[in-house]
């Protein structure tokens, strides 16, 4: 809209942002209880969209309260660098689809290279090209991380994650609140 | 004897015509320190990296540039240009690379999910019937099926809704399971919400192959759909 010069009366925000509205108002109330005991650790991949192309790290840095809120704190292993000097994971900008697989895996293996010094067993990613290309280079370079939705987590903390929407999730956390 | 290279006699016929569209790329200050190239993860492939690019840029060696598929590899993340002292452009240069190949000789998968998404609203071609349906469908299943859930309202073009949100759509098309914590999520904070039936998906395949019309068509479309039918004030992008 900006680039066109589109008039539009509405507002643009992200869902990240509402998520740590709403549990900041109290509307949504999570925590890392489900957490304490199994400990499993999470890292996120910041969106080259919503991080460095958004200006500033506000809203990545509302994606990080609301992880550390749901994880635990202790539970969360940044990335370096990150937020809005974070490396894309290679799979932005067409690159999943642009029929170059081969030099866009040798673009991930710095993101591969980065999840794994994390030691995370998931990773958050919160975009869906963000999500395909580390699910590619973790298959790729054998990496045994799994990535996942925000959402996922969200239910899972709120307890009301279905057996039917765990898909992504690893067989620590499969039956976790069922 | 070597004969320098004069500047002023350089054909960049290219560099002229990005520095058209975008005044303050900056392709003239590039000091060649390669700050770009060392924290670039494309650097490399293809032979190409981003100094190399600015220098031929700036060389007037367009056919070389235009041929090179670095284009295609080069995710237009913008952190050269985060990371460049002199605040040198390289993914909108990037972008008008790209513009420089004909629409049907850009990748098929990327053409094909632009165009897709110009014809039904979505990059899998899922039109806004089948969008709708799915929908409902699994919202509905979860009214029956999820404890907690049983008043889950999930709605697609409902007016004057506080806010509409766009859903990728990998989701609705592939794995419709997925959508179910978002609403989830929604419904306990007591969102007023709905999908959108024009340009619902999140995804822009249109950007990606630096089709300029189709991306403005896609987004007028959703802009008009948004302001004058569902007279919504806040657009919630959820990824
Ligand atoms: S960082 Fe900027 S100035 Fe340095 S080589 Fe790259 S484009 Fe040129
Ligand atoms: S925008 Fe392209 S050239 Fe710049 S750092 Fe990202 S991949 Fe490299």
């Amino acid at each position: 809209m900006r680039k066109f010069n589109i008039p539009h009366k509405f507002e643009l925000i992200t869902i990240i942002e509402l998520y740590a509205q709403w549990i900041r108002e109290g509307k949504l109330k999570v925590n890392s209880d489900w957490n304490k005991e199994i400990g499993a650790k999470f890292t996120v991949q910041d969106p080259c969209n919503i991080a460095r192309k958004s200006g500033s790290n506000k809203i990545v840095d509302d994606l990080r309260f609301v992880v550390k809120t749901v994880v635990g704190e202790e539970n969360f292993i940044d990335t370096v660098p990150n937020r809005i000097n974070n490396f894309c994971c290679g799979g932005g900008g067409g690159a999943l689809q642009a029929g170059f697989p081969e030099q866009r895996r040798a673009y991930g293996k710095i993101k591969y290279d980065q999840i794994m010094a994390t030691g995370a067993d998931y990773v958050i990613a919160p975009c869906h090209n963000c999500h395909g290309q580390i699910e590619d280079i973790g298959h790729h370079y054998g990496g045994n991380y799994h990535v996942v939705h925000l959402w996922t987590i969200l239910c899972l903390a709120m307890g009301c994650l279905a057996d039917t929407e765990r898909t992504y999730l690893g067989p620590d956390l499969a039956e976790v609140g069922l | 004897m070597v004969e320098a290279i004069k500047i002023d006699r350089l054909d960049v016929e290219l560099k002229d015509e990005v520095l058209d569209k975008i005044p303050d790329a900056n392709f003239d200050l590039c000091l060649t320190c390669g700050t770009c190239t060392g924290g670039c993860p494309a650097t490399e492939q293809f032979g190409m990296d981003p100094r190399k690019l600015i220098r031929m840029l700036n060389f007037g060696m367009d056919d070389e540039i235009i041929k090179s598929d670095w284009k295609w590899v080069c995710s237009m993340c913008g952190r050269c240009q985060l990371a460049c002292p002199m605040n040198i452009n390289i993914p909108k240069l990037i972008f008008n690379i790209r513009n420089k190949v004909p629409r049907d000789k850009r990748p098929r998968g990327i053409l094909g999910s632009c165009d897709q998404h110009i014809r039904t609203g979505s990059a899998m071609g899922a039109a806004k019937e089948d969008f709708e349906f799915t929908v409902l469908d699994v919202a509905e299943e979860i009214r029956e099926d999820h404890a907690g859930f049983e008043d889950l309202e999930v709605t697609v073009d409902r007016v004057g809704a506080q806010m509409v949100l766009n859903q990728n759509s990998r989701e609705p098309v592939t794995e419709p399971e997925e959508m179910g914590p978002l609403w989830k999520v929604l419904h306990t904070v007591g969102a007023d919400w709905t999908y959108p039936s024009v340009m619902w998906a999140g995804e822009n395949y249109c950007m990606f192959l630096a089709d300029d019309e189709g991306w403005k068509y896609i987004i007028e479309e959703f802009v008009l759909h948004v302001d004058n039918n569902l007279k919504s004030p806040l657009v919630v992008n959820t990824e």
